[in-house]
């Protein structure tokens, strides 16, 4: 093999580099944000919402869980203006990551949820909370701790996944490598720098969501 | 201009959909011969193997499917190798594969009892024969829900497969978007074949996670 590998051209891409992976991160962060909170209004449904709107969220988090993210994107930027419903790239982006992680995460919670034993809820009721703070404190928190490492790698999954979102132009660290790499013609170089710099963003996610979980859930007794 | 029916769009997205189902066959069979040597490395090879084979699990864990994909478009020409898609397709599908089968299949290993690692090593077994006859019957009873389960993800892995350019079920989509501008009704029926491909998939899934539960609560 006689390919010459050439890192030149990387102190010319960093402006575009850097806004591609601010692009990145800010999807991330409010896909996790709203997705996180549609998952836990999900699992609320299933476990003790309303009758009637069960099959409904179970219907969506079955479509989500069993299409590919791809198409979702391509449905909610391209599909959905048919129905007169436009948005611009980016809030499509996001849009698709939230509808996303709110399947997987509702699934996730739910599990969570199921592990609580069903007196525990009785007992916050004697307590004379509200089904809400009964939900609130006595099912959903000790469910979010249990489940805390799948729901951290579910959005670190999310995350990865975002790639494909510069499929719909819009501007986040694989377009920003697109973009590059058809300037300077050196795909293989471009796109492993952008693949290292996607390992790092998914070490450090990984990293601030434990530590996320270790302050929001100080060590408690596990039962 | 050409007009297109219904028929018409399904007919050519269902032709396309052989190709997901050819490519999600390969990358699950290569992903789960390369997937079972990198668990062999995983658990019992020497330390340096062991590092590697984490190593290798942590990359293709850590970094996005499409970004291996482009790499192994772009990479393999690199040494000359002139890379039709499918190739690029296949190799990055089936390396990415083997990582989360053999990840999931480390949890199944590990879930054994050590007392069947001392057990077997007592009755004077070696490393394979520990394998062969103790560990690998009982992890792979635990093993078939979550691999039947993480099939689904292949198939929508090979969604991406369209970015580099291999015509499967998405590619068809976009190109029979292109060609009718009916995006609402194409890609909702490309996502409707999606589902029909994957959903029996998951519900097998959960089925045998239920029915080997009970089996293993009877013991």
């Amino acid at each position: 093999m006689t390919y010459q590998f050439d890192f030149g051209w990387l102190i010319e891409a960093l402006p575009v580099l850097l806004k591609g992976i601010r692009i990145t991160v800010q999807l991330i962060l409010i896909g996790a944000v709203f997705g996180v909170a549609l998952g836990i209004a999900c699992a609320w449904v299933r476990a003790l919402g309303p009758k009637w709107l069960r099959p409904v969220v179970a219907t969506y988090v079955e479509m989500i869980r069993n299409t590919p993210f791809l198409i979702q994107l391509f449905f909610i930027f391209f599909g959905l203006p048919s129905l007169g419903i436009r948005m611009s790239e980016l809030t499509a982006a996001n849009l698709a990551m939230i509808v996303n992680l709110g399947a997987y995460s509702c699934e996730i919670i739910r599990a969570g949820i199921q592990a609580t034993p069903r007196g525990q809820f009785e007992a916050g009721a004697s307590l004379a909370m509200t089904p809400f703070q009964a939900f609130w404190y006595v099912v959903l928190v000790p469910a979010l701790q249990r489940i805390w490492p799948a729901l951290s790698s579910q959005i670190v999954i999310v995350m990865l996944g975002s790639a494909v979102v510069s499929q719909i132009a819009a501007e986040d660290l694989t377009f920003a490598a697109n973009f590059i790499q058809s300037r300077n013609f050196r795909a293989f170089e471009t796109y492993i720098v952008s693949t290292l710099i996607y390992l790092a963003l998914a070490i450090l996610l990984r990293q601030l969501l434990a530590g996320l979980g270790w302050m929001l859930f100080p060590r408690k007794a596990s039962r | 201009m050409t007009e297109f029916s219904f028929w018409d769009i399904l007919r050519n997205l269902l032709l396309a959909a052989r190709w997901t189902v050819v490519l999600s066959l390969v990358s699950f069979l290569g992903g789960g011969i390369v997937g079972a040597g990198l668990l062999f490395l995983r658990i019992g090879g020497r330390r340096g193997l062991r590092l590697l084979s984490r190593g290798y699990i942590q990359l293709f864990q850590g970094t996005p499917l499409l970004m291996q994909l482009f790499l192994a478009f772009f990479g393999l020409g690199l040494f000359g190798i002139d890379v039709p898609a499918w190739l690029a397709a296949c190799v990055a599908l089936i390396l990415w594969t083997a990582a989360f089968l053999a990840e999931i299949w480390r949890g199944c290993v590990e879930s054994i009892a050590k007392g069947q690692w001392e057990a077997s090593a007592s009755l004077g077994m070696g490393y394979l024969q520990q394998m062969r006859y103790v560990i690998l019957p009982q992890a792979l009873k635990v093993a078939v829900p979550p691999t039947v389960g993480f099939s689904v993800q292949v198939v929508k892995g090979t969604a991406l497969t369209s970015i580099i350019g291999f015509v499967e079920l998405s590619k068809a989509g976009s190109i029979v978007t292109n060609a009718t501008f009916q995006p609402f009704t194409v890609y909702g029926l490309v996502a409707l074949i999606y589902f029909a491909l994957c959903w029996p998939l998951s519900k097998s899934s959960q089925l045998l996670e239920r029915k080997l539960n009970v089996a293993h609560r009877n013991h």
